[in-house]
């Protein structure tokens, strides 16, 4: 009886299987089929061998758009850790009258729609003159990541044992001693997390892109890959070859650090 | 000594004052600038009639939010998004749930669903829009080729070129994304579950069936309508997939309130109107959030 209930569930699990992971199959394989084969056998896997599709995106540029993209979250990333491990340092272990609202000002900040902010956020970019540059991103990105961070952050440093604080500040310690010597290392599994967390935010944002630049080389690899679904239209492998490499960055993470990418993203589900 | 105790608290609480505003101040700031003054300078903008490339604004008062509900596409995108957030609550969460429980199921090859189930959520949203423009392509599509292959020829069309299919194969694409994101969140709630619980329900004879619905269910309800919060939030801002894949057609039928806003601001350039769907959106997402916060505080009293 129960090995039958078990031997269902297989063919349900092939077919999530197949839901799941066709799309990437299917764009993989494209990738490395020739223009020709593709429009004669469009569904057809495996069934040419080039690379050529591959070197074609790289001398449209698709590097750019890389090292960009590399760029501004590895940047905002890095401030965003140091930014909320301060204020989460703050939260949980500085006693100061605006403690609560200034957490509420976090938490409250989970519900916002970013779009509320862009028609202000662009007037502002214009203005400080950061427009159609990639630091213009800087801004957005840091703001729209701190709640989550803060609240992880201060979450888990809530946990950590009081004794250790106090035996820092028997040996003399001050305060910025005892973040940057004691907190700050005991803080690394959260970093992790929310550094994970984050850089896959980041390095899929969208829409801030979308307003605050508009010269191609400036572009992050989101918009880079649009600008090649525009261009090319026809060649449909050479898209799927900047799919497959756009990709490329976030599954490596996830097959070398897959408990952490999971967990970082839970985290964006911790409850106010 | 006595004389010097003052001196020294007051110089402790300027030391601790200067080390609230190293640590705080660059962060406030930030979010400040980029998250809360934006909130306000929505709500400012869109009470003038404004094209946001010149400086000159002209006082309207409420008149652009009048505009909108008077607006045929504004309800168009009312709709969409509820349609949205329906349909996304209605399939993520139970998909979410059924893989995240098919990956406690005693059946092999488990770590290889449960990295491939995930994989969707790591594509990002532009590649996902144009990876799936081409799925439903009419002709290399492998949608309508399969369809073909199964005799089903008379189901082909142009999938997101019919106001009628358009809606519902982007809203598909979209659960196709977000469901491992459920599934994880709801995974890490199961396994929460403490060992010794499943356990005595077991040995007392409990049917699977039965100590799902009255064990497992119970027990990560909290996590369940986080789910729901987040898929319903997410779903009332969502913008990256349809831009990419259809902005907002054909005919307004895949248009919801950030692509119209979009739009509005910036191919159209009124901004004042912009501001105003994008006031709006903000204050949508912000009942809708309270609401379903204070219905889970009512449902968790009214249960212990």
């Amino acid at each position: 009886m129960k090995t039958l209930k078990t031997i269902g569930l297989y063919p349900v699990a092939f077919l999530f299987l197949i839901v799941a992971g066709y799309p990437y199959l299917y764009m993989f394989a494209a990738s490395l089929k020739s223009q020709t084969d593709f429009f004669q056998h469009p569904t057809s896997l495996f069934s040419s061998f080039t690379f050529e599709n591959y070197k074609l995106v790289f001398e449209l540029g698709i590097g750019r758009y890389f090292l960009n993209s590399l760029l501004i979250s590895a940047v905002s990333v890095a401030f965003v850790i140091l930014l909320a491990a301060m204020i989460s340092f703050c939260l949980a272990r500085v006693p100061f009258r605006l403690s609560r609202p200034v957490y509420y000002l976090f938490l409250a900040g989970m519900m916002i729609p970013v779009h509320t902010t862009l028609i202000p956020v662009y007037m502002l970019t214009k203005d400080l003159g950061l427009y159609d540059s990639i630091w213009a991103l800087a801004g957005p990105y840091i703001a729209f990541s701190l709640p989550i961070s803060v609240i992880v952050m201060s979450q888990f440093i809530r946990e950590i044992p009081r004794e250790l604080d106090e035996a820092a500040v028997v040996d003399g310690a001050g305060r910025t001693r005892l973040f940057f010597s004691v907190i700050l290392p005991l803080l690394t599994p959260a970093t992790a997390t929310v550094g994970i967390y984050n850089f896959i935010h980041i390095w899929n944002e969208f829409v801030f892109g979308l307003v605050l630049i508009t010269t191609p080389e400036k572009m992050t690899l989101p918009l880079g890959l649009r600008v090649f679904y525009g261009e090319f239209s026809v060649n449909v492998p050479g898209i799927m070859a900047a799919l497959t490499l756009g990709t490329i960055p976030l599954l490596l993470a996830y097959f070398f650090a897959q408990e952490k990418v999971v967990k970082g993203l839970a985290a964006g589900a911790v409850k106010g | 000594m006595t004389s010097d105790a003052p001196n020294i608290r007051g110089r402790n609480k300027w030391n601790k004052g200067l080390f609230l505003l190293c640590f705080l101040g660059p962060a406030l700031l930030i979010y400040g600038v980029y998250t809360v003054y934006p909130i306000f300078a929505t709500f400012y903008y869109s009470l003038f009639d404004w094209t946001g490339i010149e400086s000159a604004k002209t006082f309207i008062g409420f008149d652009n939010y009048a505009r909108l509900l008077g607006d045929s596409v504004f309800h168009r995108t009312l709709s969409n998004n509820l349609i949205l957030v329906v349909a996304s609550v209605l399939t993520q969460i139970p998909l979410g749930l059924a893989l995240a429980l098919l990956l406690y199921a005693p059946i092999k090859g488990v770590r290889l669903y449960r990295t491939v189930y995930f994989l969707p959520l790591l594509m990002s949203t532009v590649a996902i829009a144009i990876l799936w423009t081409f799925i439903y392509d009419p002709t290399i599509g492998i949608l309508n080729n399969l369809l073909a292959d199964i005799g089903l020829d008379s189901w082909q069309r142009s999938w997101l070129g019919e106001p009628d299919t358009a809606l519902g194969a982007v809203v598909a694409t979209i659960c196709w994304q977000y469901t491992p994101f459920y599934m994880i969140l709801l995974r890490a709630a199961i396994a929460g579950i403490p060992d010794e619980i499943t356990e005595a329900a077991r040995i007392d004879g409990c049917t699977s069936w039965k100590s799902f619905t009255r064990i497992t269910l119970p027990l990560i309800m909290p996590t369940i309508v986080t789910s729901c919060v987040l898929s319903v939030i997410g779903s009332l801002k969502y913008f990256d997939l349809i831009y990419v894949m259809t902005e907002g057609g054909p005919d307004s039928s895949t248009e919801l309130m950030a692509t119209y806003m979009y739009k509005q601001a910036f191919s159209k350039f009124s901004m004042g109107y912009a501001s105003a769907v994008s006031f709006s959106m903000f204050v949508i997402a912000f009942l809708v959030a309270l609401a379903i916060l204070s219905f889970d505080r009512s449902r968790s009293r009214g249960g212990a």
